[in-house]
This record gives C-alpha cells, structure tokens and sequence, in this order.
C-alpha cells in the first residue's frame, strides 16, 4: 500500500450522550438512588487511511455510524478519543481559528438538498458566503468570475443565481451544494449519502457530476453509502461497518468478487441480480443489536453462523490477508471459514 | 427561470394571493390602515388639538354627539367632562395607545430574540439559566409587575414629573413583563433549526458561531415571531388600556384610549355615555381586526393547521 495518504483516522472513537440532564439520569435502585447514563456508541475503535486521489467508500445498512463517522472526520463532532491526522497534521483538536485553512481544503455533500441549503439565501448568497469567507478581501467581480465558473462547472446557468433554493428540484439543488463545496477548491470531500434522497434517473446524473469534478480537480472522495451497486461502481476501496465498527476494508475489485468477512457476504449477497444464475441469499436472523448496549466479544457473534466461544469474548482486530483486504474477524484469522 | 426583482416575486407571491383572497384578512387590514393613518396622522386629520389648553372650554363639556338633541356639529361626536372634542381626543389617544403598543412589542421582541436565540443555540447550562429567568418572569401576571413598577414610579417623581414619562415609563413596564413570550418562541424554533444540515454546512465552511447564530439561524425562525407580535400588539395596547384604566396608565391630560374609557367611566350614569362608548368601540375595533390579521397570518404560515 502506497504511504501518500491524505486523511487518516487512529482509533476514532465517538459516544453520544442521550441521557439528559442529571435529575433524568438518578434513578432509584434497590433502594439507593443511582446515577445512570446511556450512552450510544456509534463508532468504535475505527483506523483507516484514505489515499491521495482515491474514492474510499464506507457501507453499511442504517444506524451502523456511517454518518457520525463522517461527522467526526470532517470535525462536525469532537471525537472521544483518537484522532484524525489531515496530510500528516493532526486536526481534530485544533481550535476553531487554527483549523480555518483545512476548511478550504475539507468539504463535505450532505444527504438532504432540501435541508442544506439555507431557505433564506439565494444561490448566488449560499455560493459566494465561503468564497468571500475565505478570500478576504477579494473583488466583486472576481467572487462573481468564481461564482459562475463552479455553477458551470455543476451543469447549473449562472442566470439562476438569484433565484431561492425552493425553486429548485432536489437534483438541482443536489448541484448547488456541490458547487458550494467545489468554491473554496478543496482537495478532499465528504459525500454523506448524496444521492441517497434523489430519485434514481438524477442519481446517476449526480454521480457522474462527482466523478468529472474527481477528475477536473484531482479530488479525493470518502463517500458514504448504502447502495452498494452504486459503491461497486464509483470506488477505489470500499470499508464495510457493522454497528460502529470497521469489519472489512479492501479494494472494491476484492470486496465484491471475494468478501471475506461473513457480514460483508451477507450484504452483498443482498444485491439484486439480473439475469444469469441466482446466488445463495445469506439470511441473518435476528436483528441489529442496539448501540446502546454493545454485545461483548466481536459485534456482529449474534447474527454470524461461524460464531464461537472466543467471538463471543474477545473483539477481533483488523488484520491484513494475504490479497491486502482487512478483515476483523476470528474466523478468518483462524481460517475456520 | 429568470431571476425575478423583489417586487415582482412578492407580486407573484401565494402571500399576496391567499392574502388578497381572504375577506377578513383584507377588511381588517383596510380598517387597521385607516386607523394607523388617522392614529398617527391625528394632529392633520383631528379638528381640534386636545393637548392645547387654549382650544378648550369648559363650558362646552358634556355635549352629545351631533345627531343627538342638544348636540353641536362643531364636535362630531360630543365632548368629555373637560370639554374637549372627543373625536379629536380619541385619535390622539389611540395614537398614544398605537405607539405605546408597538414600542412595547419591540422591547418585547428585541429581549426575547436575544435570550431566546442565545438560550437555544448556546445550550446547555447557558440555556437552563436564562429560561429559568423566564419561567420566573412569566410566573408573575403582567399586571402585578405593572402596577407595581408604575406605583414606584409615580410616588418616585410625583404625579407632575410622571406625566412626562409616562409614555417611555409604560412601553418599559409593559415590554419587561411580557419578553418571556417571545424568548420560548424563539428558543423552540432555534432548537429545531439548529439541527438542520445548513447549519452544518455552514460550520464546515468555518463560519463563526456568531455569524451561523445571526446570519443563518435567526432569519428561519423570524415566521414565528411575526405571528405572535400581532397578537403581542394587541396584548400590549390592552395591558395599556387596563393600566390606565385602574390610574397608573397614562394622565388625564395625555389621554390614551384607556384612561379615557376610565374618565368616561365616571360620567357614564349621569347620561353622558358617549365619553365611554366611542373610546370603548374605537380600541375593542382595534385590537379585534390586529388578532384577525395575526389569525390569518398564522394560518398562512402554518400550513398545517386547517381552519375548521
């Protein structure tokens, strides 16, 4: 694996605290009045290093800290503990002004395009806030010349700039918070689901406008994703989470022709094929546990047929296989499967 | 799609549409035009200056109004116990009761924006405090906080030197006891917009807390507060009218509509109804079509709530 990452995340842990105030949190127990807190754990103990110029892409079904991961590399939340390192820099405990010059450089596409964008600005106020923002100082009409160049650049006319985003369909709109993004020339963006809430004829419009800026500005993607037909496709690697943890990261050639993992063939077993022979559809039984109450041992031992006594006690680590996939997973270490 | 000046959007707007196709709406908001315009254009449009001694005989108290058996066509609709034109008094009392009113409803809006916008956006312990005070604030009635400044007051500077503020003195009273409201209102739609993925966005770009605060956040919660300060206009011009009514409101000699409901109150069962009645229709009109405009206005905003 080349040393030339951008991004990389160290144990990247992150908790949230849902249990209130203190008067919510004392309960009476046995008698005695106890403080107790609920904390949901929506990533544990996640590494991974996103290469220069690669489309890294994190799957997994809903609720399994995809987004929070994201979140929290992109600085959104302050992670509990670990770090995240930008071109070597460690970034997620730098204070507000220290961390403005990565903000140019780290961007992000949110899921909703009628929720990210500001109702009370036009396209032209929501594109051009980072630009003046950024470049102090910077004239009318150069902050105009760039204004028009990354609408271009989204496929949008810039005759449409004065225009609010609820006069837009939620592809277009889609398009206005990648220019957004694309005006302060960043070099890495997050995509949350980005085209998870468009309909399926503008997704692939989306996807390409993603693919040429990749292209035209030599960015790097981490793209976060449930659609694993869309991931296959788009990625350079894919990294596969369960429940807040990272179960298998490879490339995305490996992880779909020979998933290792048992929780990753049974996701992908679950994409619909056409035509040709039928795959064997692995069913899980039961459901996902809450995040609340983490199960001990390796997450996924309640739902996995390979399980054992030492799934069930022991949290498996990441180790690298022979064809440089990643897999956490005592059964495969073992070679049991 | 062209982009569209100011105008023409608000010309093209379901606002003007659903606005111009409600009755109620536009009959209240053609008489609530009226009255502002006579309310403050009152030393044009009023006959006789009230405030000026010199116009006032008080041999002319008392007179009907003109359609009655000894009435004068000289005052409209009669005279009170002073003397004075009535018609020319109540609009100079209604512009008293317009101003106090709505400055009170913009001390009101401008404390409660603020506590409510810091109170939901900062959170945590900065919020538990500030709408503590709020709860407390609200937990004594309008009027006991009122009176009781109003009664400090007077016997602080002596009814002469009250007389002159008077006015700053009720829009103060009256815009402290009611901020609570806007503050929850504001503080409940800041904490549903803070959620939203353009206030991320906006953190991504690196904006100062402040600038999401004011830039971003407050003009998405401002629909709200429009709805509630006509209803607050209304409360605050009645607050008004009570005040004075019980004797702590405006003087005699500065009448608001109120204090002349309260004057007239005297005379009311010698015969001289008129005194009472005309102030009394003037502010009940007043305040019914501003609740109707801020009837509509919420239903407009609030999609929602389907009238039934």
């Amino acid at each position: 694996m080349s040393t030339d990452s951008l991004v990389k995340i160290k144990n990247l842990v992150k908790h949230f605290d849902i249990s209130g105030g203190l008067l919510d949190q004392l309960q009476m127990e046995n008698g005695r009045i106890t403080r107790k807190q609920t904390v949901v754990k929506a990533v544990n103990n996640v590494s991974f290093e996103i290469q220069k110029g690669e489309t890294l892409s994190v799957v997994g079904e809903s609720g399994c800290g995809k987004s929070t991961l994201a979140r929290t590399v992109m600085g959104l939340y302050p992670p509990n503990s670990g770090e995240v390192h930008y071109d070597g820099q460690r970034i997620d405990c730098l204070p507000h002004r220290q961390m403005l010059p990565y903000r140019t450089k780290m961007q992000m596409v949110f899921q909703d395009p009628y929720a990210s964008l500001n109702p009370r600005m036009t396209v032209r106020q929501i594109i051009e806030e980072p630009i003046y923002f950024h470049n102090k100082g910077i004239s009318r009409g150069d902050a105009k010349n760039k204004l028009h160049e990354v609408m271009r650049s989204v496929g949008m006319d810039p005759e449409w700039a004065g225009n609010y985003p609820h006069e837009f369909s939620g592809g277009q709109r889609q398009r206005i918070s990648i220019a957004r993004a694309l005006a302060v020339e960043p070099e890495f963006i997050v995509a949350d689901e980005p085209i998870a809430a468009l309909d399926v004829s503008i997704q692939a419009q989306i996807l390409n406008l993603l693919m040429d800026a990749q292209e035209e500005r030599n960015l790097t993607y981490l793209f976060i994703s449930h659609d694993l037909s869309v991931v296959e496709h788009i990625s350079t690697r894919v990294a596969v989470m369960y429940l807040g943890s990272l179960c298998e990261l490879g490339t995305a050639k490996e992880i779909f022709s020979s998933p290792r993992h048992p929780y990753t063939r049974a996701l992908l077993s679950a994409i619909p094929t056409l035509g040709g022979e039928k795959k064997k559809h692995i069913h899980l039984s039961g459901d996902v546990p809450t995040p609340i109450n983490l199960p001990p041992g390796c997450v996924f031992h309640g739902r996995c047929q390979f399980a054992n006594d030492r799934c069930r006690e022991e949290i498996p680590l990441g180790r690298n296989l022979e064809n440089g996939t990643l897999c956490a997973c005592h059964a495969v270490e073992e070679g049991r499967l | 799609m062209k982009t569209r000046s100011r105008w023409q959007r608000f010309k093209e707007s379901y606002f003007l549409h659903d606005f111009l196709h409600d009755k109620v709406a536009l009959t209240s908001f053609c008489i609530l035009a009226v009255l502002l315009f006579m309310g403050f254009a009152a030393p044009l449009v009023a006959p006789f200056n009230p405030y000026d001694a010199h116009n006032i005989d008080i041999m002319n108290a008392e007179i009907p109004p003109s359609w009655l058996p000894g009435g004068d066509t000289t005052f409209l609709l009669g005279t009170d116990a002073q003397g004075r034109d009535l018609f020319s008094t109540m609009l100079y009392g209604m512009r008293v009761s317009l101003i106090i009113g709505i400055g009170a409803v913009c001390l009101q809006a401008f404390l409660g924006i603020m506590v409510g916008l810091v109170a939901g956006f900062m959170g945590k312990r900065v919020e538990s405090i500030l709408m503590r005070v709020a709860d407390v604030q609200l937990s004594f009635s309008t009027y006991m906080v009122a009176i009781f400044i109003s009664a400090i007051f007077q016997a602080m500077f002596g009814v002469a030197k009250y007389e002159e503020i008077a006015v700053p003195l009720l829009i103060l009273v009256i815009g402290f006891a009611e901020w609570p409201q806007y503050a929850r209102t504001v503080r409940a739609s800041v904490l549903a917009e803070k959620k939203k993925e353009y206030v991320e966005a906006a953190k991504v770009i690196g904006l100062s807390q402040k600038r999401i605060m004011w830039r971003h956040v407050l003009p998405n919660t401002l629909s709200p507060v429009f709805v509630i300060s006509t209803i607050q206009v209304a409360n605050a011009i009645m607050s008004e009218a009570a005040l004075s009514f019980v004797g702590l409101g405006m003087p005699v000699t500065q009448p608001s509509l109120g204090s002349l409901i309260n004057v007239g109150f005297e005379y009311i069962f010698s015969g001289s109804w008129w005194i009472t009645m005309f102030p009394g229709i003037v502010l009940v009109l007043l305040i019914l079509v501003i609740n109707l405009l801020g009837d509509w206005l919420r239903d407009f905003l609030n999609p929602k709530l389907y009238k039934g």
